[in-house]
């Protein structure tokens, strides 16, 4: 056992003497670990909420029947099923407003409810009693109680007039759902004798007809464990932070990769000596291994640690998207399971032994001899290099090849991957080629010095220009996509809300006094219905809109592709206008007939238009508001949007707020709308934002401890030069140069490479993660913004290991010469 | 103690197969000092690696206290050399990040031979007291060479092996440190082997053994 511990004091001595190394691999390591974990605790946050939602309405763990065409169904499909032996348990499900905020109200059966329905509707049964008795129980999460400023025993009233029975709290259930029973949601939701879902149990009833027979085609049967909506709706978004994440750790990756080997490099004497000592090579990469392991283990706990800290910096922002863009409710403070914990420490683990595995396989393959040559170590490292550029165009073959064939949001996440790589692997190749032409071109001896030396350095720099190169292409890529976005994004508002003021009234009734009231208004210009219903088509979720057929619509409704003829044929309602997403998912195109699910049977129409839908996560379909009446008349007839003369809405939303206790949930302007949706949509990529500032510090770090480690073997080579009356400032002015120089042309690749990635996720990624695509808009003063950001950052990096060499001793540079005795 | 019998080795350069030693027959009784001398390129170094199990041999057998050294696997060589011979080169290959006495001990410490009497009988011997909170850059390279003898010494192996040990020292320091060694070796009972290009120095040891192009002369 002492001899082990001898050994392993032995290689942890190293660290002793080398602290800027020691730093930089934990440096490497916590930032690889901080950032992954950080982008995991905010999935793991939000698919715990998910499993809660799911756990609350059943969606995950039990088989049920939806309506095939409709959200709701008749209650009797329930008697009927029960008559005929199928054990299932009736849901009702709809949105309930208090206190201007919108809750999901959750009705159950509980006497009816299968065992593996979830955690919430078993709390149910155990106060089964008072939860079904009047006034019955409102069941509620912790986060819902806070949000309704209420205690426990409290009825809070709907909007509408009705009060919820009393609140009780049930830890286990999801944020923004009241459980109740199925009479009292049916009540509330003015929805009797209608039901959502019906819950199948896994308990065996006996013989039982088939479904169809008793139902018809009225229900469609979805298997337990088959994605919820939130969960598939999220999943592109998760995918994008995950990739975002998994970049982050293989940069801070390639730190850990540089600071390993260039502690083997310099550790071969040792290993030379402890070999002739008489470590056997096994013994030696084993020690190596758990001196690797150790540090991971400790690295990944600071790094799970920050990880904490930066999914609590931006888990508001990623709370806000989902809530946002998908209506997911996201508890605001973090809760961890134990395998986040896990995970990390493995994954800095695994991603040290990945870094050092190329270093490690060296060490134990060595012969002992050979380790007396440190150069071989460089000599091999050259020609892995020289390999590089073959490894590089087949990965941008393999691209190529990704590109043409895969259809998926996994397969354009691969091109981008695999884009990335290929720029990453060609990059020394390409700087060496530059330096090598550029020594060549050189006449005066110190010039061929300064190409020759930056050839020499540049094997030691290009794993932390590799990580620069990805950082700055991603920023690139990412902040021309974000700009894109914007730009298309605001024009698309300012088309699509078209009108000055919109409301949505309490019902029917309160919506024809108000349009009534609006006929006499002089400053109101039209008033535009826009009545929505949901249908499933093909398993998705999709919203029919009803407007009605103005110069408003025709004049600035933005459409991607449309027939010639596309308003009449849409006022004809022989046509409709469908949404790009669902035409994508779809495969629809211009001409298409399409069948429609109606309650009274399918609609045939064509597809007339197609238009952008940006930040909507169901498909939607246009169509004219006469035939939305005539197919759906049970439609809720409450929005409008109204054209008003811009300088009277202030005043006619006052009059309106007043007159008919419009809160602003239900009445607003243009300009709050318009700020509302920019705000959320700009939420959504803040957390990219935010994961592509760290990679780029993260980058520059890289440089920075790269630069460091290679002050201290730089001596040797510059000795000589002062040697020969260069002075130590000339040699420092010399070596900035060279390291921004060598920046600068990474910088320069980084761009054309940003530009490609961000076409990869405009025309890619994006159109497979949420089904649109975006015209690419190239910003220059950006890029040239993000080119100083990387010279200032190589300048910072620099500048340490510079002044280190300004203050270097002339006796620390004889020192050199007195060594080589 | 040692007998190495029809040993060859060759490499390959230039796409040529250099044939550096070509049928070396040694015996190194116990207690004997035996000086390997030859021009440059004539194996001395190649032939101390193979017995040291550095290096494979072409053909031929190296029986170390009645062991084949040639049939031994990786771990065994490493074994062998841990526990019974000290190695000591010219370039000294010291462990840097330690300090001369964690270095002075490394190799007995691994072996489980710890002799705290003997360390410091070596370190008396050697000169090296004051130096031993000292790192290997902060002391000369005849310090340097001392500390490397003592590591090599300190656990008292069957064979010490020296290729070229004061190569890089000055005639005087030369011939202290070498009288210094020969008088350790009596007194840890080892046999001694070391390369040199000096016959001068050679002259000292029991006997001389000349290589000449792979042959002993």
């Amino acid at each position: 056992m002492r001899r082990q511990v001898w050994i392993l004091a032995v290689l942890l001595s190293h660290w002793k003497r080398h602290r800027t190394q020691l730093a930089t691999l934990l440096v490497g390591l916590i930032s690889a670990t901080a950032l992954w974990s950080g982008v995991q605790a905010l999935n793991q946050q939000a698919r715990n909420s998910y499993d809660r939602a799911a756990a609350t309405f059943s969606g995950g763990s039990t088989a049920m029947l939806i309506g095939r065409n409709s959200p709701t169904f008749p209650q009797q499909l329930f008697v009927d099923l029960r008559r005929a032996n199928w054990l299932v348990s009736p849901v009702i499900e709809g949105r309930v407003r208090i206190n201007g905020r919108s809750y999901r109200l959750l009705g159950i059966e509980p006497l009816t409810l299968p065992e593996s329905a979830g955690i919430a509707p078993a709390a149910a049964q155990v106060q089964l009693e008072s939860f079904l008795t009047p006034p019955g129980r409102t069941f509620v999460g912790p986060e819902t109680l806070i949000d309704l400023k209420a205690r426990e025993g409290i009825s809070p009233l709907v909007e509408g007039g009705i009060s919820l029975p009393p609140l009780v709290l049930q830890d286990q259930l999801a944020p923004g759902v009241l459980l109740v029973d199925i009479g009292i949601a049916q009540k509330i939701l003015k929805m009797p004798g209608q039901i959502s879902r019906l819950l199948i149990g896994t308990e065996s009833a006996g013989n039982r007809k088939p479904l169809e027979a008793i139902v018809g085609d009225r229900l469609q049967r979805i298997e337990a464990g088959e994605p919820g909506d939130l969960d598939r709706l999220t999943r592109s978004f998760h995918l994008n932070l995950t990739a975002f994440g998994l970049l982050s750790f293989f940069v801070g990756l390639f730190i850990v990769h540089s600071a390993i080997g260039l502690a083997l490099e310099q550790r071969l004497p040792t290993f030379r000596t402890l070999r002739a000592c008489g470590v056997s090579a096994t013994s030696l990469t084993v020690f190596l291994i758990v001196e690797l392991v150790s540090l991971a283990i400790v690295s990944g706990i600071v790094g799970l640690l920050c990880g904490y800290v930066i999914a609590s910096l931006l888990l508001p922002d990623v709370s806000a998207s989902l809530r946002g863009l998908y209506g997911a409710q996201i508890p605001g403070q973090l809760s961890l399971r134990p395998e986040w914990w896990i995970a990390g420490l493995g994954m800095s683990v695994l991603g040290a032994l990945l870094a050092a595995a190329n270093g490690l396989v060296r060490v134990y393959r060595m012969p002992v001899l050979a380790a007396a040559q440190p150069f071989a170590w460089q000599e091999t490292q050259q020609r892995w290099l020289k390999r590089q550029g073959a490894v590089a165009a087949l990965v941008v073959v393999v691209a190529l090849g990704v590109l043409h064939f895969g259809d998926s949001l996994a397969s354009g996440f691969a091109v981008l991957a695999a884009l990335l790589l290929a720029a990453a692997l060609g990059l020394p190749v390409i700087l060496g080629l530059v330096l090598w032409l550029g020594q060549r071109g050189a006449k005066r001896p110190m010039a061929k010095w300064f190409w020759a030396d930056s050839r020499q350095q540049l094997s030691g720099l290009s794993l932390a220009l590799m990580a620069l190169l990805l950082a700055l292409a991603v920023n690139v890529g990412v902040g021309t996509m974000v700009q894109s976005f914007s730009k298309t994004f605001s024009t698309w508002l300012d088309d699509r809300l078209a009108a000055e003021v919109y409301f949505n009234a309490v019902n029917d009734a309160q919506a024809q006094e108000i349009v009534a009231w609006l006929r006499q208004r002089p400053e109101v210009e039209a008033i535009l219905p826009a009545w929505r219903t949901d249908v499933t088509m093909d398993g998705l979720p999709v919203e029919i809109l009803g407007f009605a057929d103005h110069a408003t619509y025709r004049e600035r409704w933005p459409l991607l592709e449309s027939e010639p003829d596309v308003w009449n044929k849409v006022r004809q309602g022989s046509a409709a206008l469908f949404s790009e997403q669902l035409a994508r998912r779809l495969k629809l195109s211009i001409g298409n007939r399409v069948s429609v699910p109606t309650p009274n049977g399918s609609w045939q129409v064509e597809v007339a238009g197609i238009y952008p839908d940006y930040g909507n996560p169901k498909g939607q379909i246009g169509v004219d508001i006469d035939a939305l009446s005539a197919r759906w008349p049970d439609t809720t007839r409450t929005r409008f949007g109204l054209r008003v003369v811009p300088e009277r809405v202030a005043g006619l939303i006052v009059a309106l707020r007043d007159k008919f206790s419009l809160d602003g949930g239900r009445l607003v302007d243009q300009t709050t709308l318009k700020a509302e949706s920019t705000r959320i949509f700009n939420r959504t990529f803040a957390v990219t934002s935010a994961l592509n500032a760290f990679t780029l510090g993260v980058a520059g770090i890289a440089l920075l401890t790269s630069l460091l480690t290679l002050a201290n073997s730089r001596l040797p080579q510059l000795a000589p030069l002062w040697a020969l009356g260069v002075t130590r400032r000339k040699l420092a002015a010399v070596e900035l140069l060279k390291t921004m120089s060598v920046a600068f042309l990474t910088a320069l690749l980084a761009l054309p490479v940003g530009l490609l990635v961000a076409w990869c996720l405009v025309a890619v990624v994006n159109v497979k993660a949420f089904g649109w695509r975006l015209p690419l808009y190239i910003f220059p003063f950006q890029l040239l913004e993000l080119l100083a950001v990387a010279m200032f950052a190589a300048l910072i990096a620099s500048l340490i290991p510079i002044l280190k060499l300004l203050k270097v001793q002339p006796i620390t540079l004889a020192k050199i010469f007195a060594d080589e005795r | 103690m040692l007998n190495v019998r029809d040993l060859t080795k060759s490499y390959r350069t230039s796409g040529e197969q250099l044939a550096v030693l070509r049928g070396i027959n040694l015996t190194l009784a116990a207690g004997e000092s035996v000086a390997l001398t030859g021009e440059s390129g004539s194996g001395k170094s190649t032939l101390l690696h193979l017995i040291a199990g550095l290096d494979n041999a072409d053909s031929g057998q190296i029986i170390l206290d009645g062991d084949l050294v040639s049939a031994m696997s990786d771990n065994e060589r490493a074994a062998m050399r841990r526990d019974r011979l000290g190695l000591v080169f010219q370039q000294f290959n010291l462990i840097p990040s330690l300090p001369v006495a964690d270095n002075l001990a490394f190799q007995a410490r691994i072996a489980g031979r710890h002799d705290a009497a003997w360390q410091d009988e070596l370190v008396q011997r050697l000169g090296l007291s004051a130096l031993l909170d000292r790192y290997p850059e902060q002391i000369s390279g005849g310090q340097q060479q001392r500390v490397a003898i003592g590591r090599a010494l300190a656990i008292k192996p069957l064979v010490l092996l020296a290729d070229e040990p004061t190569g890089n020292l000055d005639e005087k320091t030369a011939d202290d440190v070498l009288k210094l060694v020969r008088e350790l070796v009596v007194q840890a009972g080892c046999s001694f082997l070391m390369v040199t290009h000096s016959a001068r120095l050679a002259k000292t040891l029991d006997r001389q053994v000349h290589l000449s192009s792979g042959l002993i002369a």
